[in-house]
């Protein structure tokens, strides 16, 4: 499905130190039930963000007035689990484009990038600085520069570099995905099928 | 050059490199369910864009499918609505569609081995992490997301750079009780659940050796919890004769030029891995989690880790613990249980009902525990009961439900209400997996008996 183009993000961040996150938490499976791809935002943390009748739960940071942004911080090991891309969209769809952590579970990452949230990966130490410049001032805005591959922090100016393959970047600058490749060398990926055994 | 396993499967796969990209990687055998394929069927309808290679594709229904009453229509509108979506979109696009009551209807990951979709040096893959399973083949097969079966639906491939790869080694002798299962928690523990993050693993040494397809699979299975893209095994005598006469492996004469292939998958002594693990058989007991990620698990007669003695931060410990209603340095054994399930596709398959009704025979249910036995497939149900392991159960007062992945995801009715314990033995504790706020604990089927005839957390030991 295409998204829209990735270049430049500055945003306030939602900031969440918890390690370990895993995709039962950011959808769980009783919300996968759609056959259409619609609506997923308002299930995102859906057991940590609602009580079981349906009240907020005041503590959850997205309840939190005072933090809100394009930019979801993680803790390590950030949407290990499942392989449902439910997440990635649910992520999306909520208005996230990029998530920060210093470690991704691989999965998501990959469905992060299929569908147009940039996952980026910053150091244990720049998360730190990040979770301490939210907590200091939850106006504190981050810049991610997709194209020089460069996050900032801009009330303390601190950067840190993240990588991402050349392909992938290539997509999410301009909106592309991995089918649109494909589909341009079919009659290469046909030659190959017939020398397959089975 | 001298190639691993995973090389060779790999590298035999790929279609084209890209420069500063991924792979483009062609897929052998595809296997679809209810849950993670309409969205792609949608997208693929509004590209316009057909299936490519239908006869490589196989659905069937699992996910969020009823374990009783199966004949009857499915109530959940939604899970209805989905179901309905797969049959219909199979029936378009020309794929080999098992649903419900279909006689090889079961769940994904276990009736792909059983019917022979999956082979050795084949590339799997299927929307759904625990396609690590197939791995147990010397397949390489991974989960992958929504977008990703669009891909494979459109162009047999998908694109992936290639994993860094990762030998572990158990070598020795399994202690009396210790099942696959628990190998496979027991690694978990040792590496944590990022611990294989970016890595595919190739399992070897002695107990993996000695194990049976079906234990293969299982720790297979588990793979995906350390953060493993997947694990496989290299094939061999035990393989080739699981696999021969299956409805779908090679016949005749493609045998043979099979299996003159299939006898090269194995590591060469001198390939190199990016990482490697050497554990010992000897260490490994029946294990258990406390925690609510599988890497929070523990020897059964060993006590609950203060927060020091994992690795983490020690807010995450204490949440996880107090959503679990547990403390540091308590004892796991005694622990009051209040459901068992026996299924999934980590052990939903005979050996596993085979090693429950060993320790329960003779004996009765605990009539506080609510027990869901679940097998993977009607083919493993078939075989329950062909063996008198269906007489066994009964006489101890459990009854066998359908096929299906049931409570392990709780997308279907078996859900474990909130707060109430289950010892359970598919292959993910996360918070509210088995239902909004229930309690699990990961085990073996052995453990799963012991505590399915105690009510509390037992050594199955105890009665082998
Ligand atoms: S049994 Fe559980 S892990 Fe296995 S396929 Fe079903 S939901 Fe996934």
């Amino acid at each position: 499905m295409a998204y829209d183009k990735f270049t430049t993000l500055t945003s306030t961040a939602v900031p969440l130190p918890i390690e370990n996150v895993d995709t039962d938490q950011i959808i769980p499976a009783r919300f996968l039930k759609a056959t259409e791809r619609k609506g997923f935002g308002d299930n995102l943390f859906r057991d940590w963000r609602y009580n079981a009748n349906g009240s907020l739960k005041e503590d959850f940071v997205l309840n939190n007035p005072i933090y809100s942004g394009k930019i979801l911080v993680g803790g390590k090991n950030f949407g290990s689990g499942s392989s449902r891309e439910h997440a990635a969209w649910s992520v999306y769809d909520y208005g996230f484009r990029c998530v920060v952590s210093s470690f991704f579970a691989d999965i998501f990452k990959n469905n992060c990038l299929n569908v147009g949230v940039l996952p980026v990966q910053v150091s244990p130490e720049f998360a730190e600085q990040i979770f301490a410049a939210i907590y200091d001032d939850a106006t504190t805005e981050l810049e991610i520069n997709l194209e020089n591959q460069k996050i900032t922090i801009l009330s303390t100016g601190a950067k840190e570099s993240f990588d991402i393959n050349g392909y992938k970047k290539g997509n999410m600058l301009n909106g592309f995905d991995d089918i649109d490749y494909l589909k341009n060398i079919k009659s290469e990926i046909k030659t190959f099928a017939s020398t397959r055994p089975f | 050059m001298s190639k691993t396993l995973f090389d060779k499967v790999w590298d035999s796969h790929v279609v084209q490199k890209i420069e500063d990209g991924p792979d483009v990687f062609f897929i052998d055998r595809h296997l679809i369910h209810e849950v993670t394929s309409p969205v792609a069927f949608v997208g693929l309808k509004a590209r316009g864009l057909n299936v490519l290679y239908p006869e490589r594709t196989f659905a069937t229904a699992d996910h969020n499918t009823p374990t009783i009453n199966q004949h009857l229509p499915v109530k959940d509108p939604l899970s209805a609505n989905q179901l309905k979506a797969l049959e219909y979109n199979s029936k378009e696009f020309g794929i080999s569609h098992w649903g419900l009551g279909h006689k090889n209807n079961g769940i994904v990951h276990v009736v792909g081995p059983e019917n022979g979709i999956t082979l050795p040096g084949a590339t799997i893959v299927c929307g759904d992490s625990h396609t690590s399973t197939h791995g147990a083949f010397g397949a390489i097969a991974f989960g992958i997301g929504t977008s990703e079966v669009e891909m494979v639906f459109a162009t047999q491939c998908i694109m992936q750079p290639k994993p860094k790869k990762m030998r572990i080694k158990v070598n020795g002798v399994l202690n009396k009780g210790v099942t696959p299962k628990d190998v496979g928690l027991y690694i978990i523990s040792q590496l944590t659940t990022s611990g294989a993050t970016g890595y595919f693993v190739e399992y070897a040494g002695d107990v993996f050796e000695n194990m049976t397809m079906e234990g293969r699979m299982t720790v297979c299975n588990l793979s995906i919890e350390m953060g493993a893209r997947g694990g496989m095994i290299a094939p061999d005598k035990k393989t080739f004769d699981y696999i021969e006469g299956l409805a779908m492996t090679p016949k005749g004469a493609d045998w043979d030029t099979a299996m003159e292939y299939w006898k090269t998958l194995k590591t060469d002594e001198d390939a190199k891995f990016d990482k490697e693990f050497n554990f010992d058989a000897a260490d490994i007991e029946p294990m258990i989690t406390y925690g609510t990620n599988p890497g929070m698990g523990i020897g059964i007669s060993q006590n609950i880790p203060t927060a020091e003695a994992v690795e983490g931060g020690k807010a995450t410990y204490d949440k996880s613990l107090s959503y679990m209603g547990y403390a540091e340095n308590e004892p796991m054994l005694g622990k009051k249980i209040d459901y068992v399930f026996v299924g999934s596709c980590t052990n939903g398959r005979i050996e596993d009902f085979r090693d429950f009704a060993s320790i329960i025979k003779g004996k009765q249910k605990s009539e506080d525990v609510t027990v869901w036995l679940v097998p993977g497939s009607h083919v493993v149900e078939d075989k329950i009961k062909e063996e008198g392991i269906l007489d066994i159960l009964n006489e101890a007062g459990f009854v066998l439900r359908q096929p299906g992945c049931s409570a392990c995801l709780a997308m279907n009715d078996d859900k474990v209400p909130a707060g109430k314990y289950a010892v359970s033995t598919s292959n993910r504790n996360f918070e509210g997996r088995q239902g909004p706020g229930a309690r699990t604990l990961l085990a073996s089927p052995l453990v799963a008996a012991a505590a399915a005839v105690t009510g509390v957390v037992t050594d199955p030991r105890n009665f082998l």
